[in-house]
């Protein structure tokens, strides 16, 4: 059977700076799949690489058989994508910012309503769709970002750190709405987090990332097991690397932001 | 390892969708609706912008028609003025849309534009004919002011629909060099400051306020290589009928609106990295 994602070598460097390290990786269909790891650890750009968003330098990457590198348009197709930052039309409706990727995905005009609604109704969005999305809440907008990948009932979804700045409440409300259209669909699922306890609940396997590398690879239970008894997913990362998840090279996660930040503003 | 099974995903039976120029003649059609929904959303702006315009007709267009300073070839000032201040206004719409991209990059949005199964190419095209569609609700405004001020224009519809594909023309070219700025400059202050730094010239190195004949041999120059020029000389002519090459303008406007998409929807991508 065709793999869904088949990641093979892969590397990407910006500048001297190593993102992804020969990499490779293959994610069955139908399952969800976790790619863990502290900020900087490579996730977003093997998701950049793999979404088609960054050209290959090294390696391949097929997505059910396509290769992202020859075949980019049909891969676009298989997708659903939902990125780090809250990334939302704000002067548009809830409803017209579904129904744009709609037409962006060629959803049959016909089929385009009814999708509409389908993908709103499963995300608890009807009753706001006629509000401008600037009126949103976070868990609202991540929400309606989930209705937009989901318009095309793409192959593969790809989320991206998916409930980063969300409170609890609306975090577990967007993972319960990814489980059950995983299950419901037989939809894959790719996603990062650094929330060992969301990747331990909802993954079927996980990858653990460190400086580009991947450390160690299999289902949670599988990991800790390996790991000791009694040892949590964080123990796991720690057994694997020899270092605390929020404590990597220069001062962790906050540094990590800062520094995004900083490169954002730069451009 | 489990092997699962699981049915092919049914998203195959839609990937045999459209392709080549059915796919661009859609994704310009849709970031055109997209552009008329926020206008509906938010009409404000088209208000605001419209002080401008009105103002350059207002008091400028009376003015230099007391004046007489500037031959016309026959028509008063006010007349001749009118479809210059609307490629102007259509400019300075185009110009600064560079700065929505930055804005959608900056805010994630162009992310996942650039996901979606659109080429650059379309992704700009739409993007440059919806700053059309914004141009052409700009436009209109400054017909109606025009009319109300006793510049006598023609009410006929074939005319009036050439109008509006000059203005989206128009838009298309200014907006792409907006775009393609916008992949290099990568900010959008350092865009604010180049759009400032060329929007006067380029309005000023036109036919919009006085005819090329006026101007010093360099000046010439400069105005026959600017596309704003043959925009006005356009519009001029199916406003108010006076004799230009319709072949030679909508030529160099569709020339360049192409050139354009191409230039931008190469440099687009350097906004993504």
């Amino acid at each position: 059977m065709t793999a869904a994602i088949d990641i093979r070598a892969l590397g990407y460097s910006f500048g001297s700076h190593v993102a992804v390290d020969d990499l490779t990786l293959e994610v069955e269909a139908g399952e969800c799949f976790g790619l863990l790891g502290p900020n900087g650890a490579g996730k977003t750009t093997t998701i950049r690489l793999l979404n088609t968003l960054l050209p290959l330098q090294s390696g391949e990457v097929e997505i059910f058989g396509r290769s992202v590198r020859t075949d980019a348009m049909l891969v676009r197709r298989l997708l659903g994508y939902v990125p780090q930052q809250l990334s939302i039309e704000g002067a548009l409706t809830g409803r017209e910012n579904v129904e744009w990727f709609a037409r962006l995905f060629d959803v049959p005009r016909r089929e385009r309503s009814a999708r509409v609604d389908e993908v709103l109704e499963m995300v608890d969005l009807r009753a706001d769709e006629s509000r401008l999305a600037s009126t949103y809440s976070g868990g609202m907008v991540r929400r309606l970002e989930l209705a937009q990948a989901l318009v095309n009932r793409p192959a593969l979804l790809v989320l991206d750190e998916p409930t980063v700045g969300l409170d609890p409440v609306a975090r577990d409300s967007v993972w319960q709405r990814v489980a059950q259209m995983q299950r419901d669909h037989g939809m894959t699922v790719l996603l990062t987090t650094h929330y060992m306890e969301e990747a331990d609940e909802l993954c079927d396997r996980v990858a653990l990332m460190h400086r580009g590398r991947l450390r160690a690879l299999g289902s949670p239970t599988e990991l800790k097991a390996a790991a000791g008894t009694g040892a949590s997913l964080e123990d796991v990362f720690r057994h694997h690397t020899g270092e605390a998840l929020d404590d990597g090279e220069k001062g962790g996660l906050s540094s990590v932001r800062a520094t995004r930040r900083t490169a954002r503003r730069l451009g | 390892m489990s092997e699962r099974l699981v049915e092919p995903p049914a998203v195959w039976a839609d990937l045999r969708t459209r392709t080549g120029p059915a796919l661009l003649v859609s994704r310009v059609g849709t970031f055109c609706l997209v552009e008329l929904q926020k206008l509906r959303h938010d009409r404000s702006e088209l208000v605001t912008r419209a002080v401008q315009p009105i103002l350059w007709l207002v008091i400028f267009g009376t003015t230099f028609s007391h004046i007489r300073a500037i031959p016309t070839g026959g028509i008063p000032y006010l007349d001749f003025l009118a479809p210059g201040v609307i490629a102007q206004s259509a400019l300075f719409i185009a110009i600064f849309y560079g700065i929505q991209i930055i804005w959608e990059r900056d805010a994630g949005v162009l992310t996942k534009l650039l996901v979606t199964p659109t080429p650059r190419a379309a992704l700009v095209a739409g993007k440059a004919f919806a700053a059309g569609v914004r141009s052409v609700a700009q436009a209109v405004i400054v017909v109606v002011v025009a009319a109300l001020m006793g510049v006598a224009m023609t009410w006929n519809p074939l005319r009036l629909l050439g109008v509006v594909l000059v203005v989206m023309l128009g838009a298309a070219f200014f907006s792409c060099l907006s775009l393609s700025i916008a992949g290099l400059a990568l900010k959008r202050d350092r865009l604010m400051g180049i759009g400032q730094a060329i929007t006067m010239p380029l309005f000023f190195a036109s036919n919009a306020l006085y005819p090329v004949e006026m101007m010093p041999g360099w000046l010439q120059v400069v105005s026959h290589v600017n596309p704003l020029t043959y925009e006005v000389s356009a519009l001029r002519g199916l406003l108010l009928g006076t004799p230009t090459s319709y072949w030679v303008d909508f030529g160099v406007l569709v020339g360049s609106a192409v050139a354009g998409i191409v230039c931008a929807a190469a440099l687009i991508g350097r906004l993504a990295r």
